[in-house]
C-alpha cells in the first residue's frame, strides 16, 4: 500500500465504510478496548489443533501464525481531530508443505472446527498445485526453539497514552505550523501493535510482541498572488518505538540549519521550523539543471538505501520470484559468486540486521521462527550477501535462513522480506560540516521527497524536501525544483565521504510494497551523511 | 462467509437497527470469498484461500460518531456491537465536519458486476487457468511469473432513517510476465473481468510471450521527447493520478492542479485537448461498479472532463454543503472515449514514434503540475514508417498527465484495463502522444 492510500484511508472519511474498506489493517474497535493479550496457552492449544489437523491431512511441514494485529491512528488537520481509529485483527494463518509444494489458507474464526477446516483447505491447495512445480521446496533446517517469548523493548506503550494526550500534541503541532505562515497542515499519530504467535511441526512456539510508532505531518503554504503552493513533510521516522520517541531530548538532536534527530523526536519544534521553511522554499531560488556533489542527510539518504541497495539484494527478487510485480535484480548471482562486483566505492559497507533496538525490523524471531541476525550485503564496496529465507538458503549454499521471512498479518502467507539494511559509519572522524566544506558545487538534501527506481534497480530518480545549495564549502541559500537521477552501481561508486558514527541516524518506511497479493513491511534503514561526487540533478520545474 | 442474498441482507441489518438507542445509526456489511495462486520460475510458488467478513456499526450523538465492527452475527454479538458503537460515539471528540446520515435513496438497478460462474472457481480451475499460462511459457521457451485471483464479493447497508442499499460482485484479475532465460527480453499481461468466462490465460500469455520475444536485443536511443504510442495498460498509471486529484476541496483550497489564484479554481475551463471526454458509468457492461458509494450516495453516470472541459469535480458531502455544491462522490471506474483505431492501425500510421507497452513505479514530483516520473517496462519498441523496428532499451520520464493531454496525436478503441501500481480499473484508449519527455535511460529488461 502507498503513503497515500494509507492516509486517504485513514485521514479522508470518517463513515463506516471507509474504515471497513482497510482490511489490511483490520477492523476498528473501540478506543476503550484495554491492551490485554490472548493467553499464550491458548494461543497453543490453537495451534497443536492446526498443526495436528495438517499432519493428519499429509502436511510434511506445518507452521501456523496466530496474531493479533493492533493500530491506532489519530489523524488532525489544522483545529480539527479528524478520526481517531482502532483497529484489531485477529486471527490465524495455517502455511502447509505437501507433496513438495505450499500451500496457506486463513480465517478469523477460530473454532476448533474451523482451524482444523482451514488446515486441511491449506493442505488440499498445496496438494492441487503440486502438479504445477517443477522442484520440490526445499527448507533450510531451523531446530524448534521450544516455548519461548520475545518483547520490544518500549519504555511507554503508546496505546496506553491517553487519547487527549496525542489529539493535543497534534493539535499544538497545527497551531504551531499555522502561527508559522502556513495555510494548511495535517498532523498524524500511527501506531502498530503486532502480538505474534508462531508455532511449526519442528517444534517452536514463539511469541511475540511489536510496537512501532509513526508521527509525521504535512505542510502547505500558498501564495495568494501567483496560487502557486509548497508543502514540507515531517522529518521524523518510523520507530520500533513505544511513545518515548515523542519526549523531546535536547542530547538526541543535531543542530544545523535545521534541527535533525537521532531516538528522540520534537514535533513542535519541527512543525515551527517546517512552517518558517516554506517561506524560505517559495522564495528558492529553481535549480539550474547540470552535475552536482550532493550531501545527503540520513533523514533523506534511507530512501536511496532502501530503493537501491534494500530491494536489490532481496533473494526473491534475484531468483525471480517477483518478476510479475516488485521486479528482478541487477544483482545476478554470477556477481555475488565473483566475488569482485564493485558496487561502491572502498569506504561503503553496508549491513542487514534484523536485530537494531528501535529499528522497525527489530524482532526476536522472524516468521518462520527462525532467530534473528546480523551479516553483511556489501563488504568495502564488494556485494558479498543477500537476504534468505528457509525456502532460498540452500541457492546461495548457507545451512541456514537469515530470518528474513514476514507476513503484515496472519491473513497473509509469509514471504522474504527486507531486514533493516543500513550503510555503516564513516571509520574517520568526520561532521557533515567537514563534508559541506570540501564540496565546491553542491547540493544538501534533507528528507525524503518523491522516488522512483527501475524493476532491476538500476536507474532512480528522487526528490526530498530540502535542498541547499553549496558553494565553495558554504552552504548559500535554498534551492528548489530539485530532482537527482543516476544509476545504483555509479551512485555508490560516486560515495566519497561517510560522517562517523556520532551522525548516525535511522529512517524507515511503514509501507514497503512487495508480493502478490501485494502486502506492506516496516523496515528501518540507518546512515550518517554522506557525499556522493558527480551527480545528474534535473529541475522539475514545469507549467501547465 | 456466504454471499447473502439481498433479503437475508436487508433481515440481518434490520435485526441490528433495532438494538440502536443512538440519534442515528448506519450498519455496513460486507463479505468476500477469493483465493489466489502466484507462480515463477514456471511453477506455483505461494497461493492461498481467504474468507472474510465485517459488520460495521456507526452510532451518532449529536455531531459524535463512533464506530465499531464485529465478524460474529449471532444475536448476542450484535447488540454488544452496537453496544460499543454507541459507548464509543460518547467518548469520541465532537467533529465539526461530521454530517447526518443519509434520508432513503433512490438506486438504479443493480449493475452486471456479479457472475456466477465467476463465485464458483475452485482450487482446481485456478490450477487449470495457471497451467494454461504456464504451457504457453514452455512452449515458447520462456520463463514465466504471474498471479491469478479470484474474488466474490457482496455489500450492503441500511441507516436508521431508513436508507437500504446492496450490491454483489465478482472479479478475476491475472497478470503474466513472461522472460527469455538469458534475461534480455521481457513482455507482460493483465486482464481484469467480472466473468471468468472471458478470461483466456493462454491467449493472455500468448501476447506477453510476443512482446518478451519481440523485446530481445533492446538497441539504446538517446532520451528527448518523442512521439509515444501508449497501450492502455501503460496509459493508466498516468491517467489514475489525474483522477485521483480531482477533489473538490483540495481545488478550492489552492492546493491541487486545479486550483487558481485567489480561491478560483479551473473547473468549467478547457484543460487539455478536444478529443478528451471522460466519465464514470456503473451500469456499463464491460465495468460495471457499484451502483452506490460506501456513505450510500447513489452512483451515477457522471461527466468528469466533456471535449477538454473539466465539467465535474468530486465533494465529500460536508465540502459539498459547505460549497453549496452537488455533493458528488468519486468514480469507481473512469471511462475514456476513444476513437474507432486499433493498435495496430495507430502504429502503421506512425511515421517516427516509441511503442510504450507498460509504465512502472509512478511517483509524483509535483503536485502543482501533477508532474510524475517513472519508467517504461516490459516491451519498447521504435516504430518507423509504420513497422515495428526493433526494441527498445527502457527509458525514465517526467510527464504530466495533463501536459500529455494536450499533446494528443491520436486516441485507439477504448478498453478495459487494470493499473499495475494501484490495481484501479478503467477504460482507456491507446494514446499517441507528441512529445513525451524521457529525461534517461535504464538498463532495466
Amino acid at each position: 500500500m502507498k503513503r497515500r492510500d494509507f492516509l486517504h484511508l485513514t485521514g479522508m472519511g470518517i463513515g463506516a465504510g471507509i474504515l471497513a474498506q482497510i482490511p489490511v489493517l483490520g477492523k476498528a474497535i473501540p478506543l476503550e478496548t484495554p491492551w490485554h493479550t490472548v493467553d499464550v496457552a491458548r494461543k497453543k492449544e490453537l495451534a497443536d489443533i492446526a498443526l495436528e489437523a495438517a499432519r493428519s491431512k499429509g502436511a510434511t511441514y506445518t507452521d501456523v501464525r496466530i496474531g493479533r494485529y493492533l493500530n491506532q491512528f489519530v489523524i488532525t488537520r489544522e483545529d480539527k481531530v479528524q478520526n481517531v481509529v482502532n483497529t484489531e485483527s485477529y486471527g490465524i494463518g495455517i502455511r502447509v508443505l505437501a507433496n513438495g509444494c505450499w500451500g496457506f489458507a486463513s480465517t478469523d474464526d477460530l473454532s476448533r472446527d474451523n482451524i482444523a477446516r482451514t488446515a486441511a483447505l491449506a493442505v488440499a491447495i498445496a496438494k492441487e498445485n503440486s502438479r504445477l512445480i517443477t522442484t520440490p521446496v526445499e527448507l533450510a533446517p531451523q531446530k524448534g526453539v521450544g516455548e519461548v517469548s520475545w518483547k520490544a523493548p518500549i519504555q511507554r506503550n503508546a496505546f496506553e497514552v491517553p487519547i487527549k494526550e496525542k489529539a493535543d500534541l497534534l493539535l499544538s503541532v497545527n497551531d504551531a505550523a499555522l502561527k508559522g505562515g502556513a495555510n494548511y497542515i495535517g498532523s498524524y499519530l500511527f501506531l502498530v501493535n503486532e502480538q505474534k504467535y508462531f508455532a511449526s511441526s519442528d517444534g517452536s512456539y514463539i511469541d511475540q510482541d511489536i510496537h512501532r510508532i509513526w508521527p509525521t505531518f504535512d505542510i502547505t503554504k500558498i501564495d495568494s498572488a501567483t496560487g502557486k503552493f509548497e508543502r514540507r513533510s515531517a522529518l521524523s521516522a518510523p520507530r520500533g518505538m513505544g511513545y518515548e520517541y515523542l519526549m523531546p531530548n535536547e542530547a538526541e538532536k543535531i543542530h544545523g540549519i535545521t534541527t535533525l534527530y537521532r531516538n528522540r523526536y520534537d514535533m513542535l519544534e519541527d512543525a515551527r521550523q517546517g512552517a518558517a521553511q516554506l517561506g524560505q522554499k517559495m522564495k528558492a531560488k529553481s535549480v539550474e539543471p547540470g552535475k552536482y556533489d550532493l550531501v545527503l542527510d540520513p533523514s533523506h539518504l534511507w530512501l536511496t538505501i532502501h530503493e537501491s541497495v534494500g530491494h536489490p539484494t532481496e533473494l526473491d527478487r534475484v531468483l525471480g520470484y517477483e518478476a510479475n510485480f516488485a521486479g528482478t535484480s541487477f544483482l545476478t548471482l554470477d556477481k555475488w559468486e565473483s566475488k569482485k562486483f564493485n558496487f561502491g566505492s572502498p569506504i561503503v559497507n553496508i549491513k542487514a540486521d534484523k536485530k537494531q533496538p528501535g529499528s522497525l525490523g527489530a524482532v526476536g524471531y522472524d516468521d518462520e521462527g527462525v532467530p534473528t541476525q546480523e551479516w553483511d550485503l556489501i563488504k568495502n564496496g564488494i556485494l558479498v550477501n543477500y537476504q534468505a529465507i528457509r525456502d532460498q538458503a540452500h541457492v546461495i549454499g548457507l545451512d541456514h535462513s537469515q530470518g528474513c521471512c514476514y507476513s503484515q498479518s496472519w491473513s497473509d502467507v509469509q514471504f522474504q522480506r527486507m531486514p533493516n539494511v543500513s550503510l555503516q559509519p564513516g571509520k574517520q572522524r568526520m561532521s557533515p560540516q567537514d563534508i559541506i566544506k570540501n564540496v565546491e558545487r553542491g547540493i544538501y538534501i534533507v528528507g525524503d521527497g518523491s522516488f522512483s527506481i527501475d524493476q532491476q534497480r538500476y536507474n532512480f530518480q528522487f526528490g526530498g524536501q530540502l535542498f541547499y545549495e553549496i558553494k565553495n564549502g558554504q552552504i548559500t541559500g535554498m534551492l528548489k525544483d530539485v530532482a537527482y537521477q543516476s544509476n545504483t552501481q555509479e551512485f555508490w561508486n560516486s560515495c566519497k565521504a561517510i560522517a562517523d558514527e556520532r551522525d548516525y541516524r535511522l529512517g524507515g518506511s511503514f509501507f514497503d510494497g512487495k508480493g502478490q497479493p501485494e502486502q506492506v513491511s516496516a523496515v528501518s534503514h540507518g546512515s550518517s551523511t554522506a557525499r556522493f561526487n558527480g551527480v545528474n540533478v534535473i529541475n522539475t520545474a514545469r507549467k501547465i | 462467509m456466504p454471499i447473502l442474498t439481498k433479503e437475508d441482507a436487508q433481515q440481518l441489518l434490520k435485526k441490528v437497527l433495532a438494538f440502536s438507542k443512538a440519534d442515528q445509526c448506519e450498519v455496513n456489511i460486507y463479505g468476500s470469498n477469493s483465493g489466489n495462486v502466484r507462480y515463477a520460475r514456471n511453477a506455483v510458488s505461494t497461493s492461498g484461500g481467504n474468507s472474510l467478513s465485517q459488520l460495521v456499526v456507526s452510532s451518532a450523538f449529536g455531531k459524535r460518531l463512533g464506530v465499531a465492527t464485529i465478524n460474529e452475527f449471532d444475536d448476542a454479538s450484535l447488540e454488544k456491537v452496537v453496544r460499543r458503537s454507541e459507548e464509543l460515539a460518547r467518548l469520541a471528540p465532537e467533529n465539526p465536519e461530521f454530517m447526518p446520515f443519509l434520508e432513503p435513496q433512490q438506486y438504479g438497478p443493480e449493475t452486471p458486476a456479479y457472475v456466477e460462474d465467476t463465485a464458483a472457481v475452485d482450487p482446481k480451475k485456478r490450477a487449470d487457468m495457471v497451467a494454461a499460462s504456464l504451457d504457453v511459457a514452455r512452449k515458447n521457451g520462456l520463463v514465466a511469473a504471474g498471479f491469478l485471483e479470484n474474488t466474490a464479493a457482496f455489500s450492503a447497508m441500511m441507516n436508521s432513517k431508513g436508507l437500504f442499499a446492496y450490491h454483489t460482485s465478482t472479479n478475476v484479475r491475472f497478470t503474466a510476465t513472461l522472460r527469455t532465460e538469458d534475461g534480455t527480453g521481457s513482455g507482460y499481461i493483465s486482464r481484469g473481468v467480472n466473468d471468468v468466462k472471458k478470461l483466456d490465460t493462454g491467449a493472455g500469455t500468448t501476447i506477453a510471450a510476443k512482446k518478451a520475444l519481440g523485446s530481445k536485443g533492446a538497441k539504446a536511443l538517446e532520451p528527448g521527447k518523442y512521439t509515444v504510442i501508449l497501450e492502455p495498460a501503460a496509459g493508466i498509471v498516468l491517467l489514475e493520478n489525474m483522477f485521483f486529484n480531482m477533489d473538490a476541496r483540495s481545488a478550492d483550497e489552492g492546493r491541487s492542479f486545479l486550483s487558481k489564484p485567489g480561491g478560483k479554481t479551473k473547473v468549467g475551463e478547457k484543460l487539455v485537448d478536444d478529443r478528451v471526454t471522460i466519465y464514470s458509468d456503473p451500469w456499463n457492461p464491460e465495468l460495471p461498479t457499484s451502483p452506490y458509494s460506501s456513505d450510500g450516495r447513489p452512483m451515477e453516470k457522471t461527466t468528469w472532463i466533456e471535449k477538454g472541459v473539466i465539467k465535474n469535480v468530486y465533494y465529500s458531502r460536508y465540502w459539498a454543503e459547505k460549497q453549496k455544491a452537488r455533493a458528488i462522490p468519486g468514480p469507481d471506474g473512469a471511462i475514456m472515449l476513444g476513437g474507432t483505431k486499433t493498435l495496430d492501425e495507430m502504429v502503421k500510421e506512425t511515421e517516427k514514434g516509441i511503442l510504450v507497452t507498460r509504465l512502472w513505479y509512478i511517483r509524483e514530483v509535483d503536485p502543482q503540475t501533477l508532474l510524475y516520473t517513472g519508467l517504461t517496462r516490459d516491451g519498447t519498441f521504435y516504430i518507423e514508417n509504420g513497422e515495428i523496428k526493433y526494441p527498445v532499451k527502457n527509458f525514465r520520464f517526467n510527464e504530466s498527465p495533463i501536459i500529455m493531454l494536450n499533446n494528443l496525436e491520436e486516441l485507439g478503441i477504448s478498453e478495459r484495463t487494470i493499473s499495475g501500481e494501484s490495481n484501479t480499473e478503467a477504460m482507456i484508449p491507446p494514446m499517441k502522444i507528441r512529445d513525451f519527455t524521457f529525461t534517461s535511460l535504464s538498463d532495466a529488461v
